[in-house]
């Protein structure tokens, strides 16, 4: 095996060290009847580096990937590019195989980039302070949501019909095993501020989203307000991280907590996972927060460095008093989120947006143009819904046969929302103008 | 021992490796590197993007106001910063990684080659199931390693670590006792004292109340502490063992423990986080286990990458597989379908936890650990991992002081009862750090004073066991006698000691542009 260094003669030899006859001795503590007598049926011997690549690239070829052709898929996550040196960085075996920076001095690679990495999502997110992420944009959500009632000592919360359903299912889910009650409203393509009717005293937070699932762009300043007249705290969600360059970021609408994903920079789109979570929030109800966190401190010569902080707050230290359940972080994830930032800066993520809302709007138009279509979103940064008079599920059916990914049909995320003709299409700045022309020749095909 | 005084010296003059002043701030190999916001500005970039026309705009005045104000840096000068941070990392393929519980084994490179292939890495959770068969294919197999390495007849795959496999395994547990009528009674879960921290809060946040289990003079449950706690069986909803035990030991009772907490109407979770110790040796399903998560980052390898990700399938038995989260993958002979609502055949189900389906950039790499290691390889693991920590407990047992008689599993546990009065377990971990070890797991579990636990998995060779061990004996026998030297420890590392008081007391969380002020009094 080549992943084991024991010999036989080294095992004999450690074994005689130990004074044991073999190592069937160790495991004397379990019942003999679970003890296994042979190697466990029904699976195959340990097989080369050529085999397994075999079989990995045969599954591999059975997929299309997001890069085979006209591809509009989106609703959390998005198809972008990631320059080639973030991968490098990320395979860094520094920071591939490593753990959770528990020893500072010898771990101030992983910190100081987590600093940066919260640095960052910060200024991106215009809040205070955010933590050193989550597992991704669903589990933040959910984490804000049961963070929010701690913080007023509240148990309702209010979600729009625009969040990500996968992120409300995530939500509803951990509120309702801690008993915390959950209005949901339905499913509407531009009814944000509908949440400003729903807070009364008994409420902890109104979680909104922008852009939101059907890539409707909101300023959710009202809502903010109505929130904090009642005392009670404002979620902001997004699930595409590169509209923070361009759309209103939560923290210039008042949003107390602001939660995402950052998948699409620096990540690749794995099918679904992993992902970062990010999760932002004011100074004020940073005690509050769950997940790691990165500070700074000096060291015993009064160097400047980097240590996790306020692990009071976790459950290694609180055990059940801890904020959440969460031990790990999506730490490579960040990592490469925080890489591509350092790439991009400032500008390259403004200019980055543009080019994403651009291709967007190309898009928007060019199927606009088609008898039958109509779209639904009336205001937008790189992603929309339009409705056509035929079943979604078919249409996207006969774009496939013609070569193209035309996007996630509503019914999918909503089967009872009686959106059955309603698909949500993405633009990204990886789509050329060839892909929109293939797609509104394909769609005017269809319908 | 006097230092050789002709010609070239060869140990250091000054007495610690930090003494010596450089202007530049870098020290031979270890380059100094400041944030990237002191070193950046906002009129660089490392991409070139088209520029956009700024001719369309359809966000309705929903416009970013302030700009993010964020640094950039080129592709040369952000290369130069990462790898410069790289340096003042410990990882495993630099040397043996003991932190007990954490399984540091190596990371096959074999496995992030397939992870990146585009038919794994370039698709998307929302594109047609017709279209990414191979991917529920290559989930639905892994799918079969891990409930026929357990013995347990279905799996969970989509929580995304460990912590929230435990989350999956007790919200399951909580739609069966919901399903039973009896949620509202049953709220009470036994947790061991040596309990990972996680599982006490994961109970807590599925709404029930925990009731700590001691642990008897072995390491293991005290069996008449639990009997005690079972006399009274109404309210109890089940138990969350780690099995083997954050002691690095087997649960003796284990089959006892199961019946007694059956009997009582509760359910058993079990914390795979040790599932290494047993694989391919001792199935899970065999001792009476109800749920059960796996990190794939611990015993198939998946790297911890600093912190994450991670990745946590949770096998149920029959008893909680009707009430698994969505979305799963069926294989339905001619294809794989993947069931996404908590309706219809999945109308049991406890719901969603997450968006998507999981790690799936783990499952690839998990199922190449996997099939590189067959069942035979695989027992063979297990196998090596707890010699390899006998054999350090061996080694070491005369210098320091087991927690527990006789044999490990897959990691020794120490106390601190061999040291001198004012020597402590953190400064025998970071003299390790001198030594070019990343120190053990320190100060877990609670149950042993001064806990040291050592995991040295089954990837290292006895030449490296024999050079750590040798390192180890050093520094202990130092600290049995005192020697103060240990305190400032460590030296040559690229920090002495950081200050964790004072970053709580008044958190400094993000960079902050200096004061104008500041600015100009310099």
């Amino acid at each position: 095996m080549r992943y084991l260094p024991l010999t036989p003669e080294d095992r004999a030899a450690m074994l005689n060290t130990i004074g044991a006859a073999s190592v069937d001795d160790f495991y004397e503590d379990v019942p003999q009847s679970a003890r296994l007598g042979t190697t466990i049926a029904g699976l195959p011997d340990h097989q080369g580096e050529l085999a397994v690549e075999r079989h990995m690239g045969r599954l591999a070829a059975k997929n299309r990937t997001a890069s085979d052709g006209p591809f509009f898929v989106g609703c959390g996550a998005y198809k972008h590019h990631v320059p080639a040196s973030v991968d490098m960085i990320i395979q860094r075996s520094e920071f591939l195989t490593t753990y959770t920076p528990y020893q500072p001095e010898i771990a101030q690679g992983t910190l100081q980039t987590l600093f940066e990495f919260q640095t960052q999502v910060a200024a991106m997110t215009a809040m205070d302070v955010a933590n050193a992420s989550m597992y991704d944009g669903s589990t933040s959500c959910a984490e804000a949501a049961v963070m929010a009632c701690r913080a007023t000592r509240r148990k309702k919360v209010v979600l729009s019909g625009g969040v990500h359903p996968h992120y409300a299912d995530a939500t509803r889910l951990l509120c309702e095993a801690q008993g915390i009650e959950v209005v949901q409203l339905p499913p509407a393509v531009d009814d944000e501020l509908a949440l400003i009717d729903f807070v009364d005293d008994e409420t902890a937070c109104l979680i909104g989203q922008s852009p939101n699932v059907f890539g409707t762009v909101t300023d959710l300043t009202p809502v903010a307000d109505a929130a904090h007249e009642k005392k009670a705290l404002m979620v902001s969600v997004f699930t595409e991280a590169v509209s923070l360059g361009l759309v209103t970021p939560p923290g210039e609408m008042g949003a107390d907590i602001a939660v995402g994903e950052g998948q699409s920079i620096g990540n690749a789109l794995n099918f679904g996972g992993p992902y970062v979570g990010l999760f932002a929030c004011t100074q004020k109800l940073v005690r509050q927060m769950p997940g790691r966190l990165c500070g700074e401190t000096v060291d015993a010569d009064g160097n400047r460095g980097f240590v996790l902080t306020l692990s009071t707050r976790e459950q290694h230290i609180r055990r059940e008093k801890a904020t959440s359940n969460i031990c790990t972080n999506s730490g490579l994830c960040a990592l490469a989120f925080t890489a591509h930032m350092t790439l991009l800066g400032g500008k390259g993520l403004r200019d980055l947006a543009v080019l994403n809302h651009e291709a967007a709007c190309d898009l928007a138009d060019a199927l606009d143009s088609i008898p039958d279509v109509e779209i639904l979103t009336p205001r937008f940064f790189n992603e929309f819904a339009f409705r056509t008079q035929m079943d979604a599920e078919a249409v996207l059916a006969m774009l496939e046969e013609r070569g193209v990914l035309g996007g996630v049909r509503a019914s999918r995320l909503l089967p009872d929302a009686g959106m059955g003709n309603v698909i949500i299409a993405a633009a990204t700045e990886c789509t050329t103008q060839e892909d929109i022309a293939a797609y509104a020749a394909a769609l005017k095909e269809v319908v | 021992m006097t230092m050789q005084r002709i010609g070239r010296p060869t140990a250091p003059i000054l007495g610690g490796g930090n003494a010596m002043e450089t202007r530049s701030g870098s020290r031979g190999l270890q380059q100094r590197e400041d944030l990237i916001f002191e070193i950046g500005s906002a009129d660089k970039t490392g991409v070139d993007l088209p520029a956009p026309a700024g001719r369309k705009d359809r966000l309705g005045g929903v416009a970013r106001k302030v700009d993010t104000g964020l640094p950039g840096l080129t592709e040369p000068e952000a290369v130069r910063h990462y790898m410069r941070l790289s340096q003042k990392n410990y990882a495993i393929d630099l040397g043996l990684f003991p932190l007990g519980s954490c399984t540091m084994k190596h990371n096959p490179r074999l496995n992030e080659k397939a992870a990146r292939i585009p038919g794994f890495a370039d698709i998307h959770p929302m594109q047609p199931q017709s279209t990414v068969q191979g991917a529920l294919e290559l989930i639905d197999e892994l799918a079969t390693w891990l409930t026929t390495l357990t013995g347990m007849p279905a799996v969970a795959m989509s929580p995304k670590a460990g912590a929230h496999g435990e989350l999956c395994g007790m919200l399951a547990i909580r739609e069966a006792l919901i399903a039973r009528g009896e949620a509202d009674t049953r709220k009470r879960v036994l947790v061991p004292a040596s309990a990972h921290g996680t599982n006490p809060a994961t109970a807590i946040q599925c709404g029930f109340v925990v009731d700590e289990i001691k642990a008897d003079a072995r390491g293991r449950v005290d069996m008449e502490d639990l009997r005690g706690k079972l006399e009274d069986t109404h309210d109890v909803a089940g138990i969350m063992l780690t099995n083997p035990n954050t002691c690095g030991l087997f649960e003796t009772d284990i089959r006892t423990i199961a019946d007694l907490i059956h009997d009582a109407g509760g359910y058993f979770y079990c914390d795979g986080a040790n599932f290494n110790a047993i694989v391919g040796r001792v199935r899970p399903g065999d001792l009476g286990v109800d749920a059960m998560h796996i990190n794939l980052h611990k015993t198939f390898s998946t790297p911890h990458g600093g912190g994450g990700p991670g990745s946590g399938p949770t096998v149920l038995s029959e008893a909680l597989a009707p009430y698994a989260p969505v979305p799963y993958v069926v294989n339905e002979g001619d294809g794989f379908r993947l069931i996404e609502e908590a309706e219809g055949e999945a109308a049991e189900s406890f719901g969603r936890m997450v968006a998507f389906h999981g790690q799936m950039g783990m499952f690839v790499r998990a199922l190449a650990y996997m099939l590189s290691h067959g069942a035979d390889g695989l027992k063979q693991v297990a196998e090596d991992a707890v010699l390899n920590a006998n054999y350090v407990q061996a080694r070491l047992k005369d210098v320091m002081t087991p927690a527990f008689d006789g044999y490990c599993m897959h990691e020794a546990l120490f106390s601190d009862a061999f040291t001198a009065d004012g020597i402590e377990t953190i400064d025998i971990a970071k003299a390790l750090i001198d030594e070019g070890y990343h120190p053990m797991t320190m100060y877990f579990p609670l149950v042993v004073h001064g806990a040291m636990l050592i995991e040295p998995t089954e990837t290292e060779s006895k030449q490296e066991l024999d050079r750590f061990c040798d390192a180890l004996i050093g520094i202990a026998e130092r600290a049995a006698e005192g020697d103060e030297s240990l305190k400032g420890a460590p030296y040559l590392a690229p920090h002495s000691r950081l200050d964790e008081t004072q970053a709580a007391r008044k958190p400094i969380l993000k960079w902050t542009p200096p004061a104008p002020a500041a600015i100009a009094a310099e």
